[in-house]
């Protein structure tokens, strides 16, 4: 297919662009096969490039002649174009539409997209399992790297490589995988080091109404338990949920068989649900009414922060049944590919210094996300503003984000990344020149062989001039375990992505400005001192004078 | 000291629940005429902790258990202390102690016994009276640039004749004549006549302050109409002039029978009457008294979090409050029309509206100094019933209101929304926050400049402003930048709703913090 079936008219002249917090551009619009671009064509005055799988939906109304097309981005941006002729409106709307709808992957802009920048390091090659289990090795002997998966086979949304438990050979895994949703039998997600507690995740055990069980997967899970010790078993599903999945042949541990865990159930919302949350809240950040007593209600309505509530409490829960109950812990939902990650993840970060640094924070998205099969694509299709039923698409990913920006907020030094880190992540999940976020999983990106073909976000991001601008400079290392408070006076509502662009930022970015400038200035200072402190006691062991009194 | 029935008793436990300490300390209480003391027993540390006993606001004694008495301190600063001590005995003689020490003056409705009086730092007779002139107000005119040929210093209200709940300096149209004030003053409640508040020189458009007029249904004033008349012939730039009462439009309807109520514009020339909305000091004293126990909620989840907060109505208070002086600042900066501020007497909603205009229009205003300067205008010189709104004697609770909370909340807001506009942090408005309530110094004591000359309080107390100069290293905000955009001009806030930050925190975070559910 050739996108030029898809242009109707590519371009247009005398086209009035408004954008938030941002001075109106009249110019010429364009329409390539993967953005919309609007250019005054006068060398200073912003140009518009729009990635066209950045629009999650468009609307069109007339005054007269003068067509109004409303943009809604999948970032959360509303833009506004203003054409002149009926027939050029429309022709532009329905290409829009069309170009930014299309199913195909391998149309996508990543595999068009040839980077302009020196890849000083491959990101497609910075994460891979096999040196994560490198760290492993060095910390305990007890786990093994299996290719049980190398062709997909066994579980189709887990990557070729897996850490289980030595003694366990892949006869017995393909055994277990039977007896897990999707064949995601129990894997090592994190060995904690201090305790060497660890924190496994798999798909909901098959046990159905009539209780199936798996000797292979007991013993499995039990491996991982000290003598004498109870681990936890982490459902994300509220049991009434966990109940009636047994109908559709799911179900969870029954503790009759696994008598050496403790089940504990949580609430984490599924996807259609949260789709539905970040629907309202973005519709009620968006409500021009002015008042406050119905914007308190409507977030409240939105129930987001519920959300994010409910699952940094849960990630808590299991990093403290972790570090203070020095318990091993499992975590799954239903399929493990949503809540299970959301859980997982946070857990690290909270637990893990490493995971707070940039390259850790990466690592962690790699592994607990990309590798752990997250159905990004289905996820990240739409966002808030689309009009079409939603199907599969959820703000899995964004919550996660959200999470950490809270725990990011609860403790500013703690991390090397700053917010910006965050919403780019958020930014190029849902729209993206990069291969990163493609496809539903590593057997699907190695299909697309998106390695070879599109360029990895990790490639741009870790350049000096990228990091420089995503590192925090409050960053001193913190060794500790880091608790965050979840009571909802402490969780705020991310505005750097929910009012992003309803507000103004250029006061709170002269603060960071002003904030970084002080930073360096003490920096120079301390070097100062530094220096002079050298040059006194130089000047002391050279001038014997100076010690008498 | 007649009301201290037990000076010391040991081995009491005590738990700062909004500093989140997780543990009781163990130690011994000391009952002075003035603090509670607790002094740790650990060795290392020694820590002391005193609470004033003005800063008290409530002594709760919840049933005896096995392991003895307990105590809960209520603090005006929303600090909370609970204490426990094994002895019944002992509890029930601090708990009778503490609850007549926090309430002064409970028989004789007298101010001997607050703790200004009593308190001496170690300062000289010079020192103190220099330290009342800190703080010039007249100064503050002149950087305005007034008097000049527009505005005239009157001694009109010299003696405090006119109007004993006003300053007795003050500032009106160079064409109000002493009749005419006279004439206005009666015509408006208590007397409190139309007065500059700020000058804007860049427009020479002004904010001026009065109380509701005693028009009942059809009452007029031919002094009060010429009053609002030079008002607006004092600004050259404009031929009409703002009346903005700062209550919601039924209130002030409801006013007129008795005799009280809002401008007519039929009687009035050249007015534009605009109705704010900002609620009574009873309906704000019972938003304060809910939003404080949604921050005292065990465990509560987001919706009940987010429904006391609604429910409060305590943001929308504070939107309303920000809009009133954004209203303000907008007509004097950008319409250069003068507005003349009012609500019923004109010493509450008024005094918010116009330091909320001052602080947006003026960058001064954003300055450690300036803040001062601003509250020592519109909040203590212009008659602010500081007395009764922060019960600094145990009189009528219906007259407490938290209305300077308000304020320094709006001040924060907006700190947060122009990090780098202004030169003092947050410590700084807590600090005010806490003198407006402790009763330390004389600055925030009675009702009016006149009570305050009766009661002598310059030579029988101190000034706090000199000593929250001196400690202004620890008030400084390190991001504030005179020279940047944000810091200069007028501020222009957003209001939208979303824009407002809750700001309570939790009070057991014991309870939420540590133990996620195991």
């Amino acid at each position: 297919m050739e996108f030029a079936e898809l242009i109707k008219t590519p371009r247009v002249d005398g086209v009035v662009l408004h954008r938030p917090f941002m001075p109106t551009v009249e110019g010429t619009l364009c329409l390539t096969g993967h953005h919309l671009i609007l250019s005054s064509r006068q060398d200073n005055t912003e140009e518009l490039w729009l990635l066209h799988s950045n629009i999650d939906s468009i609307e069109k109304r007339f005054v007269g002649s003068l067509g109004h097309i409303t943009v809604k981005c999948k970032d959360l941006r509303v833009i506004q174009l203003e054409i002149t002729g009926m027939e050029e409106c429309l022709n532009i709307a329905s290409s829009i539409e069309a170009l930014s709808t299309l199913d195909l992957v391998s149309l996508m802009y990543p595999f068009f997209y040839r980077p302009m920048f020196e890849v000083i390091e491959d990101g497609w090659n910075s994460f891979l399992p096999q040196n994560a289990f490198k760290d492993l090795e060095s910390m305990t002997d007890e786990w093994r790297l299996s290719e049980v998966n190398k062709d997909f086979s066994l579980c189709p949304s887990y990557p070729p490589l897996v850490a289980v438990p030595k003694d366990f050979d892949d006869e017995t895994l393909k055994k277990v995988a039977t007896f897990r949703h999707g064949g995601r039998f129990p894997v090592l997600s994190y060995y904690h080091k201090k305790n060497g507690m660890v924190m496994m995740r798999a798909g909901q055990p098959l046990t159905g109404t009539n209780g199936r069980r798996c000797k292979e997967d007991e013993k499995l899970i039990n491996a991982t338990l000290r003598p004498g010790k109870r681990g936890y078993i982490i459902d994300t599903r509220a049991i009434n949920v966990a109940q009636q999945a047994k109908a559709r042949g799911g179900g969870f541990e029954l503790e009759a068989n696994y008598p050496q865990w403790r089940r504990i159930h949580k609430a984490i919302e599924r996807y259609n649900v949260l789709q539905e949350s970040l629907i309202k809240l973005v519709e009620a950040c968006n409500d021009q009414s002015h008042s406050m007593d119905r914007w308190l209600s409507k977030l409240e309505a939105s129930n987001w922060q519920t959300n994010v509530k409910e699952i940094l409490t849960t990630a808590c829960l299991a990093a403290q049944c972790i570090d203070r109950e020095g318990a091993s812990v499992l975590v799954h939902g239903t399929e493990g590919t949503d809540s299970t990650l959301q859980v997982t993840s946070l857990a690290q970060i909270i637990l893990d210094p490493g995971c707070r640094t940039v390259k850790g924070f990466q690592s962690l998205v790699e592994r607990e996300w990309l590798q752990a099969g997250h159905p990004f694509q289905q996820r990240c299709a739409q966002s808030a503003f689309s009009n079409s039923k939603p199907r599969h698409e959820a703000p899995v990913f964004l919550l996660f984000l959200d999470c950490v920006w809270q725990i990011l907020r609860q403790f500013p030094c703690s991390f090397e990344f700053n917010e910006s880190f965050l919403v780019l992540l958020f930014e190029h999940a849902y729209a993206s020149q990069f291969g990163t976020f493609l496809g539903n999983s590593a057997a699907e990106r190695a299909r697309l062989c998106l390695p070879e073909k599109t360029v990895s976000l990790w490639s741009w991001v870790n350049r000096p001039q990228e990091l420089e601008r995503l590192t925090n400079p409050l960053y001193e290392p913190n060794s500790l375990v880091i608790w965050p408070s979840v009571a909802p006076q402490s969780l705020l509502l991310w505005e750097g992505v929910f009012l992003r662009w309803n507000r103004s930022s250029k006061c709170l970015d002269e603060a960071y400005e002003e904030m970084v400038h002080i930073i360096e200035y003490n920096k120079e200072l301390q070097t100062k001192v530094n220096s002079l402190r050298r040059q006194l006691a130089q000047l002391e062991t050279e001038d014997p004078l100076l010690h008498t009194p | 000291m007649e009301h201290i029935r037990t000076p010391k008793v040991e081995n009491v436990r005590l738990l700062d629940r909004s500093s989140g300490q997780r543990k009781a300390s163990v130690g011994t209480l000391y009952l002075s005429a003035t603090h509670a003391i607790f002094v740790e027993n650990n060795p290392e540390t020694r820590k002391e902790t005193w609470v004033l006993h003005s800063m008290v606001s409530s002594v709760e004694r919840p049933p005896t258990t096995s392991s003895g008495g307990q105590l809960i301190l209520r603090c005006k600063d929303f600090q909370i202390f609970q204490i426990f001590i094994p002895q019944e005995r002992d509890c029930l003689d601090v708990h009778a102690s503490l609850a007549r020490l926090s309430r002064p003056g409970v028989c004789a409705c007298k101010y001997s016994e607050l703790y200004c009086l009593s308190f001496n730092p170690n300062v000289n007779k010079e020192e103190r009276e220099e330290s009342w002139n800190f703080i010039d107000l007249a100064a503050d005119y002149k950087r305005m640039g007034v008097p000049n040929n527009l505005w005239v210093a009157t001694a009109a209200n010299s003696e405090y004749r006119v109007c004993d709940t006003y300053p007795s300096e003050l500032f009106v149209p160079k064409s109000a004549t002493p009749a005419i004030i006279v004439g206005s003053s009666r015509f408006r409640s208590r007397g409190r006549f139309p007065a500059l508040s700020y000058f804007h020189q860049d427009t020479l458009a002004a904010v001026c302050r009065c109380s509701q007029p005693l028009s009942g249904f059809s009452g007029r004033c031919q002094e009060d109409e010429m009053m609002l008349q030079a008002l607006m012939k004092s600004n050259p730039g404009s031929d009409y002039i703002y009346v903005v009462d700062t209550r919601p439009k039924l209130n002030a309807m409801a006013n007129r029978a008795a005799g009280k109520g809002y401008e007519n514009e039929d009687h009035y020339t050249n007015i534009k009457l605009q109705f704010i909305g900002i609620e009574n000091i009873h309906v704000m004293r019972s938003s304060q008294q809910k939003i404080v126990d949604v921050g005292e909620m065990r465990s509560p989840s987001v919706t009940d979090f987010l429904w006391g907060l609604e429910n409060s109505g305590w943001l929308k208070h504070i939107k309303a409050i920000l809009d009133a002086g954004v209203f303000v600042a907008r007509a004097v900066a950008d319409e250069g029309v003068s507005v003349l501020v009012h609500c019923s007497d004109g010493w509450d909603r008024t005094a918010q509206a116009c330091s909320v205009a001052s602080i947006l229009l003026d960058p001064y205003y954003r300055t450690i100094r300036g803040l001062m300067v601003l509250i020592q205008r519109d909040w203590v010189s212009f008659g602010h019933k500081f007395s009764h709104r922060y019960a600094h004697l145990d009189r009528d609770p219906k007259e407490v209101s938290p209305v300077i909370d308000q304020f320094l909340e709006c001040v924060w807001q907006l700190s947060e929304q122009f990090p780098c506009a202004f030169e003092f942090n947050e410590r700084f408005l807590i600090a005010i926050h806490a003198h407006v309530y402790s009763c330390q110094y004389g600055t925030f004591l009675g009702n009016s400049q006149k009570e305050r000359r009766d009661m002598r309080l310059h030579e029988r107390t101190h000034s706090v402003w000199p000593q929250l100069w001196k400690d202004r290293g620890k008030y400084t905000n390190p991001l504030y930048k005179a020279e940047q955009s944000q810091s200069q001009g007028v501020l222009r806030p957003n209001t939208s709703p979303y824009c407002f930050k809750p700001t309570i925190e939790p009070s057991l975070p014991e309870l939420s913090l540590y133990s996620y559910m195991l």
